[in-house]
């Protein structure tokens, strides 16, 4: 109980560029943001203030009247130094950009943890890929990470482009059909943060959210570990029910359920459904509720999706909802 | 039939010849009466308001579709646009403001004031810029239609990116009507920047050597060329486009060695310097107001003038900073990090020098300088964020957040609207002979001021809270509902202050104070005829001697005759010193450019909708533009182009 409330408090995840827990993201906000912001804070008001002063300054009898060329010399002295000073401020601005950058782009280092970002519309498939091919498992729109460990995305997308951007932890990178971008993504401290698309990527572009669960090591290895597991068979009647109703249904056709005959991948991975704190891309937290009303009308929820409506009877939902929930 | 000078000389205007002359020239330059004069007119102020007032229009249709936004994003998981409707309107308003609104409006501004600038009765080559003015609104017409009748609105962006733009995953018509509007308005200001340029390099009154051009005409020229040099590339990405759609091609699709890169290559190498298109005939307009209301040419002309070059030429050397989140090598990101800082010199150069100008001056503080001020005040806020973004990772952090929605509206509004209205209000007595109203004119900017920062400004903390760009909705737990508030009510304040300035415009054309001739006491060739300009624009083609011409001369300027009065004859002068070269006969009114227009519209719409719209159109577009080119009869033989060998004398 205190978990799903700490659940809810968490959803839909922190976000913030301005809080960051990922090394890249603080060395942009401590070495880029923060002096460009103070710059440009100091600039502005010098600026501002010399057109105000330029404007309402005092002036001495209108001699100057009809006598179109001014004190010259002044005047080009002046805009000659501010000319400078810009010059110089933005070359500063062009190394630090450049030392930013190099720290930024680094490779994973040994032994990254890697995992491949696929974006589909609109959603969010997270494949993560051991080095022995038997380990790997698939999940949807969560990202977990041990603290303080890196990962190596690999973020690629088979219909249009998307753009994976989880602002507290790293910049964004695009997922372009044709091309496969790499990118070291480690968080430093526990906490779930939210991320979201961010290249325009159609109808349904505003909800296509994901989070990032960073967890203490031996806790994500236990998350690991898990997910690993095949779906276990439904204990009571009602969920052995319910996956009948499932496997009956079109479900199978676009979604995976590993130790069972379904074996679609045009939807998300529902092995460990039950075990993900959102569904629905980060739209919906992840309630028997919520859960019912995306089943029978995905396109209330979000408008466009690929999922069609299904219209089950009660008993019907009612079972393959508690089905759902035995996939921990 | 040659005009002589006449005694009658205004202060620091062109005197007026003869009085039965000034007849013969209004007969002879004038719109022919009724609808079809109307329509036939080649007359470059004609055409030029016609661009202004269409151009004004789809500014508030882009507008209220901005609203409609605003509207839906102020609560979150507000249900007022769906996605479907969402999606079509930021693709409609961008389109709309950067194509139909941003381009034509600083064009036809040009169009306006560039030949009265440079002292000239009409743009060169008259017909093409009445065909580009019906090009643009049977494209913008066509965009529309296909919205509000056909439910085709674009809805994937105006950049259109592909896949997304393809006819995989963009099924029926919207995408095609994208690539196909915006080629109509590629044409248009095509043919505005050619005749901008030939009006500039051969139209001008003698005497006015290059460096004696005013300010905005040469941010006019140099625009110009940007059009020539940006067009051509969005034209090609439109076309690829339209044919990977229309008879799959693969330009973009990687599965069939296309790249979609390419097309963020090709749109870009456009879509950047577009945004120098709309910002450096601003800059133009800051110059002619500075000067006006200080009293003072502007500082430094040299340097404003290389200014404006080097913006034009930088501009096209920054084209990736829209591409950094695409994973390119970091060599290269860092090149055009270095162009992108590199390009923030030239328009801190052209600030110090206004405000140096400023300084040196008497400011009048009239409405049109108090835009300028308030252009400065806001445009450098985006200024300072354009910088920030020209660095990789912060912008890979910010980029397709609000962020970049703050940082391109403070640039765009701040650095072409403000000019633009400020721009306006100073014109607004040249172009209808009366004033705007001052009162109503200071509400107007205090409310437009206030509801842009409103907007806008927090939008850049969105940025950073995570909100993506063209998202139709957020969940409330992301906590961005208040500031999406604060900005929608930004948005209600700005729409409050363009009523205003339609209220403004209303009122004073029915009542408003006579204006004069030269109402600002201003420096420009514009000022030294009537408010508003008759036909010809000059009596007399002035003669200048120096920057500034009607503040030099006021008794009356110099003027040179030796054009007739009873054909259309427009001086020629040499390219870099505008010595008196030759005659030119211009065309009379005409029907083919609409004709022209016509065949053009038939042809791009029914392409869309069948490849036969290219037999179909083709043809038609032959017999328009023979028709345009047939040479006709008595006009045509009397036509000919004099040399002038023999020196011309220059009355004064």
């Amino acid at each position: 109980m205190t978990l799903l409330l700490q659940q809810a408090l968490q959803f839909p995840g922190r976000l913030s560029a301005l809080a960051p827990t990922g090394p890249e993201a603080i060395l942009i906000r401590d070495w880029l943001w923060r002096p460009m912001y103070a710059t440009a804070l100091v600039t502005y008001v010098l600026v501002v203030g010399a057109l105000l002063w330029a404007a309402f300054r005092r002036r001495s009898a209108p001699a100057e009247e009809g006598a179109p060329e001014g004190p010259k010399r002044r005047l080009g002295l002046g805009v000659g130094i501010a000319t400078a000073v810009t010059t110089v401020v933005l070359f500063v601005f062009l190394v630090a950009t450049m030392q930013v950058s190099r720290a930024t782009t680094t490779g994973p280092g040994p032994n990254p943890i890697r995992i491949r970002v696929t974006g589909h519309q609109w959603w969010w498939e997270v494949e993560y890929r051991d080095a022995r091919q038997d380990q790997w498992f698939t999940t949807a729109n969560e990202l977990h990470l041990p603290v303080g460990r890196p990962a190596e995305l690999e973020l690629v997308s088979p219909d249009v482009i998307h753009s994976f951007w989880a602002p507290n932890i790293h910049t964004k990178l695009d997922l372009i059909p044709g091309h496969e971008n790499l990118m070291r993504f480690q968080a430093d401290s526990a906490g779930v943060f939210r991320g979201q698309c961010a290249e325009f990527c159609g109808a349904q572009h505003g909800k296509m959210a994901f989070q990032v669960v960073a967890q203490p090591p031996d806790s994500f290895a236990a998350w690991e570990s898990r997910q690993r597991q095949p779906a276990p068979e439904p204990a009571d009647s009602l969920a052995r029910r319910g996956r009948d109703v499932f496997m009956g249904g079109s479900c199978p056709l676009c979604h995976t359920v590993q130790g069972t005959g379904a074996g679609g991948r045009l939807g998300p991975d529902l092995t460990h459904l039950a075990g993900r704190r959102t569904i629905a891309a980060g739209t919906l937290p992840n309630t028997r509720g919520a859960l019912a009303g995306w089943i029978v009308n995905p396109q209330g929820v979000k408008p466009g999706a690929k999922m069609p409506p299904n219209p089950l009877s009660p008993d019907d939902l009612q079972a393959i909802l508690a089905y759902l929930e035995t996939l921990k | 039939m040659t005009a002589t000078v006449a005694p009658t000389v205004g202060p620091g205007r062109v005197p007026e010849p003869l009085p039965e002359l000034i007849g013969q020239l209004e007969q002879t330059w004038r719109d022919e009466p009724g609808i079809l004069g109307w329509i036939k007119s080649v007359d470059h102020k004609s055409i030029a308001l016609r661009y202004m007032i269409t151009a004004f229009v789809f500014f508030l249709l882009a507008g209220l579709q901005a609203l409609g936004m605003r509207a839906q994003l102020a609560r979150p998981e507000n249900t007022l646009l769906g996605p479907d409707l969402y999606n079509q309107f930021f693709t409609v308003h961008g389109t709309t403001m950067m194509f139909l609104f941003a381009v034509p409006v600083m064009q036809a501004v040009g169009l306006y004031f560039v030949p009265m600038m440079v002292g000239t009765r009409n743009v060169a080559f008259p017909k093409l810029n009445a065909y580009g003015y019906w090009t643009y609104l049977f494209g913008g017409l066509f965009i529309y239609a296909e919205w509000w009748f056909l439910n085709s609105g674009p809805d994937v962006g105006w950049f259109s990116y592909v896949p997304l733009a393809n006819s995989v995953f963009t099924p029926g018509k919207r995408a095609d009507v994208w690539a196909q509007g915006v080629t109509f308005t590629e044409i248009a200001s095509l043919a505005a920047a050619v005749e901008i340029i030939v009006t500039v390099f051969k139209l001008r009154a003698p005497g006015m050597t290059l460096n004696r051009l005013p300010l905005f005409v040469w941010a006019m020229v140099v625009q110009s060329f940007m059009v020539l040099f940006a067009m051509p590339w969005v034209a090609t990405a439109t076309q690829f486009l339209a044919w990977e759609r229309l008879v799959s091609t693969h330009f973009f699709d990687p599965t069939r060695g296309g790249d979609p890169l390419l097309w963020q290559h090709l749109f870009w190498f456009f879509g950047h310097p577009e945004v120098y298109i709309i910002f450096v005939p601003a800059l133009g307009m800051v110059s002619s107001v500075v000067t006006a209301f200080t009293r003072r040419h502007v500082f430094g002309y040299p340097a404003m003038v290389l200014s404006l070059i080097s913006t034009g030429v930088l501009g096209f050397g920054l084209w990736v900073h829209h591409m950094f989140a695409t994973g390119i090598p970091q060599l290269s990101e860092s090149f055009f990090t270095a162009a992108s800082m590199v390009i923030a010199i030239p328009t801190g150069v052209q600030i110090f020098c206004w405000i140096a100008t400023i300084w040196d001056g008497r400011p009048r503080f009239t409405v049109p300088f108090l835009w300028v001020i308030g252009f400065v005040v806001v445009f450098i806020i985006g200024g300072f964020s354009g910088v920030m973004v020209a660095s990789v990772p912060f912008d890979r952090q910010v980029h397709d957040s609000y962020f970049i929605v703050a940082h391109f509206h403070y640039v765009l509004i701040g650095g072409a609207v403000f000019p633009l209205l400020g721009a306006f209000y100073y014109w607004f007595p040249k172009v209808t002979g009366r004033m705007l109203g001052e009162r109503l004119g200071r509400w107007q900017f205090w409310l437009f001021f206030i509801g842009m920062n409103l907007t806008f400004f927090p939008m850049h903390q969105l940025g950073f809270e995570g909100m993506p760009r063209r998202v139709y909705t957020y969940l409330p737990e992301t906590g961005w509902g208040p500031l999406n508030l604060l900005a929608s009510i930004g948005a209600a304040t700005l729409a409050v202050s363009v009523i205003l300035l339609i209220v403004n415009v209303w009122s004073s054309l029915r009542r408003g104070l006579p204006a004069g001739d030269n109402p600002w006491d201003a420096d420009t060739l514009e000022w030294a005829t009537t408010s508003p300009p008759r036909p010809y624009n000059f009596a007399l083609i002035p003669v200048v001697d120096g920057r500034g011409p009607v503040w030099r001369h006021p008794e009356g300027l110099p003027v040179f005759g030796g054009l007739r009065t009873d054909v259309r004859d427009v001086l020629l002068t040499t390219l870099l010193d505008a010595e008196p070269d030759s005659r030119h006969r211009h065309p009379v009114p005409t029907i083919w450019p609409l004709h022209a227009a016509i065949a053009t519209t038939i042809t791009f719409v029914s392409l869309i909708y069948t490849p036969w719209g290219a037999v179909v159109g083709f043809p038609l577009l032959f017999i328009a533009f023979v028709g345009w080119a047939w040479p006709r009869g008595r006009d045509h033989r009397e036509q000919q182009v004099i040399e002038a060998e023999r020196p011309v004398e220059v009355a004064s």
